[in-house]
């Protein structure tokens, strides 16, 4: 296999290693606490000087091995942050952390997870993060593999998740062997990815290196949460630790969440309880079962109906609206929502762009976010500037029981009981909205390619006697979205190969829990970096992928179909050009096949999702991946 | 009617409704000449065109709907053939607007022909999965 990034050109370079000895492997108290590293003796000095002519005995041993190098205080650095896993495709720029991972730190907590792609590192990640709310380890070139990793740190980065990339790099130009590390090496390494990501630094030396790392992780965790970047130096991974270094790992304490001030959140909730049709947004509301838990309590203080974007309520809550409830509203109150314009406005995208309001005048427009704070100039991060009656920079899971408590210090029996009404309104008319859905998945019941309410229906079947998670994509009114986890909760840039990866991360996450996680898969997505299925298979990951193959691009093929319509001559035969993924058709089955999944398809007949969902169901049960390749409606 | 049980049934009315009461109120506001049948239609041909022009990309293979676009069939989704067409000339949303050199009205109503084709699902009553 060609691949100009592994050190094909220094074959001498993994028998060096040979000789490298094996550290010890340590064991140190996981957890936040400062950790004095042992001291360690210091090594023979090398003996240097011309080398002996070719035949005459060896004059002087140069010292080729080490107990103790720098990388194995980089691992006890990143056990100290309570990382559970690394992810990587392998590269020798960081073959000393790598090598530090597996003997010293034994391949525990963290623990390698072989990827095929730098992309598919970063999405793994991202799916786990959104888990689990807490990073994981990712490892890659400084140059090559940064590259392949930077559209799903992009990904990362619009989703606000931490993830945590520690990057090889040689910066030391005298000490690069000759060829590829040249080309592995940078100058400012995290340079390319600083536009979308939140801190990034290039230790010198192991204390700064401990600091630094303690500081990423932190960054990376106080809100919005974001990707970072560490530099972990080829000398300083591979060279003995010194004898009088005085390595110690930092103290971590996290960053509680900010909340808004009481004279604002006070005034927010006036408004909201003198208001007539009042309505909540709820974006990026919350990210734990407590803030589902604190969202419930809030809006049901009010009997206020909520405009849910990300699963922030249980599904089948009662006072859950469509984005239509916005056109009657006098106060709208938004938590963490990423397009307060958008929500609030209709764009028709013809021939010219027209934009008309969906609200009525005078709404007062009001706003608690933190989504804000990383915005960055270059990548266009943020949407259309939405003005507010009152906007409150502070977190809203944080802040919400102070806006309940402020609620309730206003209300009166009168409120009371006119909010009681209300929710009663709304909870009759949510239930005619449900059943509403409920025939609508009638039509094409028995359709070939299968629809999508179809595939809902099916899947919903098999899995909801299980304790699942997943399945958002093409989830009906029937799944039963009850407690926080079990929605994927993931936001993207919407770079197309980013979910099957986060799918692999998310199904990870949930192992440990014994949940059966849902995927809904694009065949476009699956086709980027399909190699995570390979580490599904690998480290048993039990993911559920149900295919939802359209056989294109389908949301391209509209667009072109728009320039088609708009200069006056359609495209009809010509719409699968460039964007259909026929002739041949992707045999997703075998091709998953082919890396150690159970695998069945192409599924054209509704009737046989089920039988086949049951079969892949029980071999995720026992803890592997299956895929089921289904041939689905366009949309 | 009250200003809450107004603001309740906007709130939970969808799009595809709200669009739908629409063209019924254009079409009687436009008196009886929208009442009129639609010409003859050749299902055959209005089946491919439904594919081949794109109409399945959003609505589904049966005029079903989906994502973006809302059910068409059967029955057209109750529009009389001449707001069929005009939603299809001048769309109120991001649809694409087919004129008469893109799509003609002889096409249109292989099309409609087409639509009015498709059976009615079964009853939901029917579908143990969806009870």
């Amino acid at each position: 296999m060609a691949n100009s990034k592994k050190d094909a050109d220094l074959p001498g370079r993994r028998g060096f290693l040979k000789g490298a000895a094996a550290g010890s492997i340590g064991t140190l108290a996981m957890g936040t606490g400062a950790i004095a590293a042992p001291q360690v003796a210091a090594p023979p000095a090398p003996k240097l000087g011309p080398g002996p002519p070719e035949g005459d005995p060896v004059a002087h041993v140069e010292v080729m091995t080490t107990e103790r190098p720098g990388s194995d205080f980089m691992v006890d650095v990143f056990k100290s942050l309570g990382f559970e896993y690394v992810a990587a495709n392998p590269g020798s720029s960081f073959r000393s952390l790598h090598e530090s991972f597996i003997n010293y730190g034994g391949n525990k907590a963290p623990e390698l997870l072989t990827c095929c792609h730098e992309e598919s590192s970063v999405g793994i990640a991202h799916g786990y993060a959104n888990v689990e709310g807490k990073p994981m380890l990712v490892m890659a070139h400084s140059t090559v593999g940064l590259q392949h990793a930077a559209m799903n740190i992009y990904n990362a980065w619009v989703g606000r998740v931490p993830v945590f990339l520690v990057l090889g790099n040689t910066l030391d130009a005298t000490m690069r062997r000759p060829g590829v590390e040249w080309r592995h090496s940078a100058q400012d390494a995290a340079a390319i990815v600083r536009d979308f990501t939140k801190w990034d630094d290039n230790p010198i030396s192991l204390p700064h290196f401990a600091e630094s790392a303690v500081r990423a992780y932190k960054i990376s965790m106080a809100l919005p949460r974001e990707p970072v970047v560490l530099v972990a130096d080829s000398e300083l991974q591979e060279k003995p630790v010194a004898k009088d270094a005085n390595l110690r790992i930092p103290k971590l304490a996290l960053d509680q969440p900010p909340w808004g001030d009481a004279g604002s959140v006070a005034e927010v909730a006036r408004l909201l309880i003198a208001a007539e049709n009042p309505v909540v947004i709820a974006g990026g509301a919350t990210r734990t079962q407590q803030g589902m838990e604190r969202l419930m309590a809030f809006v049901e203080a009010l009997q206020v109906p909520v405009v849910d974007q990300e699963n922030n309520l249980p599904s089948r809550h009662p006072l859950i609206v469509s984005r239509a409830a916005l056109r009657d509203a006098d106060v709208i109150l938004g938590l963490e929502v990423e397009d307060f314009w958008g929500m609030l406005h209709t764009v028709r995208d013809q021939l010219e762009r027209t934009t008309r309001s969906n609200t009525r005048p005078g709404v007062k427009v009001l706003n608690i976010s933190i989504a804000e704070s990383p915005l960055r100039t270059n990548y266009q991060d943020f949407q259309r500037y939405q003005e507010f009656d009152l906007s409150i920079t502070a977190d809203a899971e944080a802040t919400l029981p102070l806006l309940t408590e402020a609620v309730n210090r206003l209300l009166t029996a009168n409120h009371r009981t006119a909010f009681q009404n209300r929710g009663r309104m709304l909870a009759e008319a949510r239930l005619k909205a449900i059943e509403r859905e409920r025939v609508e998945a009638t039509y094409g019941w028995n359709s070939s390619p299968i629809s999508l309410a179809r595939i809902a229906a099916e899947v919903w079947a098999q899995v909801k006697n299980e304790d699942w998670a997943g399945g958002r994509e093409l989830a009906n009114f029937q799944w039963d979205y009850d407690k926080y986890y079990r929605a994927d909760h993931f936001r993207s840039a919407q770079g197309s190969g980013g979910r099957l990866p986060a799918a692999v991360g998310a199904a990870l996450a949930h192992r440990k829990h014994g949940r059966l996680y849902v995927n809904f898969q694009k065949d476009g997505d699956l086709m980027y970096a399909p190699g995570a299925l390979w580490t599904a298979a690998h480290h048993r990951i039990p993911l559920l992928s149900v295919m939802h193959n359209n056989r294109a691009y389908h949301q391209e093929v509209m667009h072109i179909q728009s320039m088609g319509n708009r200069r006056e001559r359609g495209i009809f035969d010509r719409a699968g050009i460039g964007t259909a993924i026929t002739e041949p058709n992707i045999d997703y089955a075998k091709m998953a096949q082919s890396m150690g999944l159970y695998a069945e398809g192409p599924i054209t007949n509704p009737n046989d999702l089920g039988p086949a969902l049951r079969r892949a169901i029980a071999v995720v049960k026992k803890g592997e991946p299956a895929l089921l390749d289904v041939v689905t409606q366009p949309r | 009617m009250s200003g809450v049980l107004r603001f309740v049934l906007a709130a939970t009315a969808g799009v595809l409704i709200l669009e739908h009461s629409s063209a019924v109120a254009q079409e009687r506001a436009a008196g009886p000449t929208l009442e009129a049948t639609a010409p003859a239609g050749n299902v055959d041909s209005g089946k491919k065109l439904f594919v081949s022009a794109g109409c399945a990309l959003c609505h589904n293979g049966e005029g079903q709907g989906g994502g973006p676009g809302p059910r068409l069939a059967p029955n057209p989704n109750m529009l009389a053939f001449k707001v069929f067409v005009q939603r299809v000339r001048v769309p109120v949303n991001s649809m694409p607007p087919y004129t008469t050199k893109v799509l003609s009205d002889q096409q249109l109503a292989d099309i409609y022909a087409f639509l009015q084709t498709i059976p009615r699902p079964p009853d939901v009553s029917t579908i143990p999965l969806l009870r």
